[in-house]
């Protein structure tokens, strides 16, 4: 008996363990909840700061929605965001972390400013074309780089693909401070702006990424879904052991999805600098390659979740600076409020799979033993 | 932050997915989501949307090139590069003119639009801030910094009811898109007077933003190195480049390497009171710029180069009203009361003060220009001619020496 008591006194208040697999609606609902939750802590943090939380939740949406051009604004934003987050997709159901979109964005579209800025005189519809296939092997060298260091000498991917990021962003420092620095900047680092020709065209006043963004999401869809490539990343990523057990060259699988989802994210980038920043700059990922990460989580790697999770982290990043110059908010407080809606929405995953225990009452354990 | 939180989030994932480690076959392996949006950046887009709303039609002057504007229906969009809540330097004196412009002409706060933290090197994040200032009925946009030039170029192009001012930088069409900037190197000189007078060691130090290459640093750094050669012909200027408009460590660093040279006036060009204060805590002294710095250190400085844009914004905004915005470049001086230096702190040398407003009645009244006749650079050549003066264009895109007193740390 006191051996009894003592272990009872041993055990810890709570514990935390794995419940059974929940119900999907049952998930569905505990997912609302959480982001509702969030909405309530962040209108107290909008209070603290002096705001009425309901006119600044309602300005995010119409500063995003209010007109075509906000709307348009808006698509402007989610276009290499949803690009990358398929691109990462890839990498990520085949559990090799890939966290080097943001290098692969900007080497993409390092590659496609080449012919940018030294082939601007080709055919328009050519140029296009060229600068979309620079772009997507430039991104998918360097998804390639990683991949092939893991296969052949089992680095570390995530370090891996981090440091290439920085290697990424000084091969664009170095070619803006030297050999691509516009003549006639006066000294002033910077590669000229695209010529008209070297830019992509508009459709609904928006440059045509968004069209692809779409079809991307529909084409990720259904690869990894319906063909056997799909299937041996999904395989791959569940274990190395039963795809190398059911015959399939790991390897080869490894070097193939890194090569594509690098070239998506570097087509993300060429798409970028080509028909939205119309130059290259040390800010053309300018983060999008992390947002990416996020976002494909948050998706749970479903690439029509993922359209829409991006475009609410789009309505959400362009709501902010509207309500930066409508009410003096800073984007900082913005960022407090995406970071608190996060917060929520990340712990209620912790309890969709986990539940607690708490120590139960020793009446209850007497009874029962 | 954004990479401290993705790597939290990879962390996060790969311990969810030992956990469910025993699951197989082609289930979703689901998986921690963390994370953190983007900021900064805003969005905009569209393609010629008329949003002019004040256009009245009625071209009254005669050499205005776009309509005039109602005063009720004027709206201002300013991009900023950082934000004016800094209370110093550059950004904090551009909102200060805007403020100026708005109190003189009077204008209702919901008539001028802020965008702050506009990331200058960003072109979308540019484009998205000027949309938006566009969408919500902006009909004359400021942008301060240098990198806006270009979208802006692109954007006049786009909506030619816009008027579109571009500061410090070299490009404009001459109806919508203009270019402003100022005679800042004519208060150069004035400071330059001051510190020449001051030096005991005479060796001035200069923390300048950018390198020879940069003919609005250059010519800032000759006309101080001239003021000061004016009244004290044994002074050298020793100047350190920090290749940032902005670097608070950098500038830190480049005023404490001068110090250490033994320079004993510390003049700057960028963007933080940091060399300044470096001056202070280091016994010597200093001339500030932008902003009256003499209230971050208040122990050394001399006199600060100072801007008051509200003297352009009010003149801008006027003639957009008037119908008589010409689309003309501004390039205004002391004269015109846009370049101007502090007042003049206890700590400057005996008969500074008349030394320097002898100056300024010369730069103001007798058309004295810093840059006349031939000057000698530091490299043994010799600039301009006998009786003349160098034109605005080499002033802005040409200055590329430097004067004889002038080295290069």
């Amino acid at each position: 008996m006191s051996k009894e008591t003592e272990s009872r006194q041993r055990e810890p208040f709570a514990r935390v363990i794995k419940r059974a697999e929940m119900a999907a609606g049952k998930i569905a609902l505990l997912r609302l909840m959480a982001v509702f939750l969030s909405l309530i802590a962040g209108g107290i943090f909008i209070g603290c700061v002096g705001q009425n939380p309901f006119v600044i939740y309602g300005t995010i949406i119409s500063g995003a929605c209010r007109s075509v051009m906000a709307f348009q604004g808006t698509v402007k934003i989610m276009i290499p965001l949803l690009i990358s987050s398929l691109g990462i997709t890839l990498a990520f159901k085949m559990k090799f972390w890939n966290i080097g979109a943001e290098g692969q964005i900007i080497f993409g579209a390092t590659c496609a400013t080449f012919f940018a800025l030294f082939c601007s005189g080709w055919n328009h519809v050519i140029l296009v074309i060229v600068m979309f296939l620079a772009g997507i092997i430039g991104g998918g060298i360097w998804g390639l780089i990683p991949a092939f260091f893991k296969v052949k000498y089992n680095t570390n991917e995530t370090l891996f693909t981090l440091m290439l990021n920085y290697i990424a962003l000084h091969i664009v420092s170095y070619l803006r401070d030297g050999p691509w620095m516009d003549p006639g900047s006066q000294g002033f680092p910077k590669i000229a702006r695209f010529d008209k020709n070297a830019s992509l065209d508009k459709l609904f006043g928006v440059q045509f990424g968004w069209l692809i963004a779409l079809i991307l999401v529909v084409v990720v869809y259904v690869y990894m879904k319906y063909t056997k490539q799909g299937y041996e990343i999904s395989v791959v990523g569940e274990s190395q052991d039963t795809a190398r057990y059911a015959g399939m060259n790991v390897r080869k699988i490894v070097l193939r999805t890194m090569f594509l989802s690098g070239g998506i994210c570097g087509m993300a980038g060429m798409i970028q600098a080509t028909g939205s920043d119309i130059t290259l700059t040390s800010s053309v990922a300018g983060g999008v390659g992390f947002t990416a990460i996020i976002i494909a989580w948050l998706a749970q790697l479903n690439p029509f979740s993922i359209l829409l999770v991006s475009f609410l982290f789009s309505v959400l990043e362009k709501g902010s600076s509207v309500v930066q110059s409508n009410y003096g908010l800073s984007t900082d407080c913005a960022d407090v409020l995406q970071g608190i809606i996060l917060f929520f929405i990340l712990g209620c995953e912790f309890f969709v799979r986990y539940q607690f225990q708490f120590r139960k009452n020793t009446d209850r354990t007497d009874k029962e033993g | 932050m954004k990479k401290l939180l993705s790597l939290l989030v990879v962390g996060a994932m790969t311990v969810s997915l030992c956990a469910c480690g025993g699951s197989a076959g082609g289930s979703d392996a689901s998986s921690a989501p963390a994370a953190e949006g983007e900021s900064a950046a805003e969005a905009e887009d569209t393609a010629g949307s008329d949003d002019a709303s004040g256009e009245s039609g009625q071209d009254t002057a005669s050499e205005g090139v776009m309509p005039a504007i109602a005063k009720e229906d004027i709206k201002v969009g300013v991009i900023h590069i950082t934000d004016p809540a800094e209370g110093s330097g550059y950004t904090y004196t551009h909102d200060l003119g805007i403020q100026g412009m708005q109190k003189n002409i009077g204008l209702d706060d919901s008539q001028i639009v802020r965008k702050n933290n506009v990331n200058d090197t960003d072109a979308t994040a540019i484009e998205n801030a000027i949309r938006e200032c566009i969408e919500e009925g902006c009909n004359i946009i400021f942008a301060t910094s240098w990198g806006f030039m270009d979208t802006c170029e692109a954007l006049a192009d786009e909506f030619p009811e816009v008027i579109f001012s571009h500061g410090t930088g070299y490009k404009s069409n001459g109806t919508n898109f203009n270019n402003y900037f100022g005679r800042i190197y004519q208060a150069r000189y004035l400071a330059g007077i001051a510190a020449g007078l001051k030096t005991e060691s005479n060796k001035l130090g200069y923390v300048a933003a950018m390198g020879q290459d940069n003919s609005e640093v250059t010519g800032g750094v000759n006309a101080f190195a001239m003021g000061a050669y004016s009244v004290n012909p044994d002074c050298e200027v020793y100047v350190k480049v920090t290749n940032s408009w902005f670097d608070p460590e950098g500038e830190t660093q480049a005023a404490q390497a001068l110090v250490d040279l033994g320079c004993d006036v510390i003049a700057q060009h960028c963007d933080t009171p940091n060399p300044q204060t470096v001056a202070e805590q280091n016994g010597v002294w200093g001339v500030g710029y932008n902003s009256d710095m003499s209230k971050d250190a208040p122990g050394a400085v001399l006199t600060s180069v100072m801007w008051d844009w509200s003297v352009y914004y009010t003149q801008a905004v006027q003639s957009a009203i008037d119908g008589t915005w010409s689309g003309e470049n501004y390039f205004g001086g002391m004269a015109d009361g846009l370049v101007n230096i502090a007042d003049l702190s206890d700590l400057c040398a005996e008969g500074t003060s008349e030394a320097v407003e002898a100056a300024r009645e010369q730069i103001t009244k007798e058309g004295f220009n810093v840059f006349d006749g031939v000057i000698e650079t530091n490299d043994g050549s010799t600039v301009g001619e006998e009786g003349g003066t160098l034109s605005d264009s080499d002033i802005t895109g040409n200055m590329n020496w430097y004067f004889k007193n002038v080295v290069v740390k």
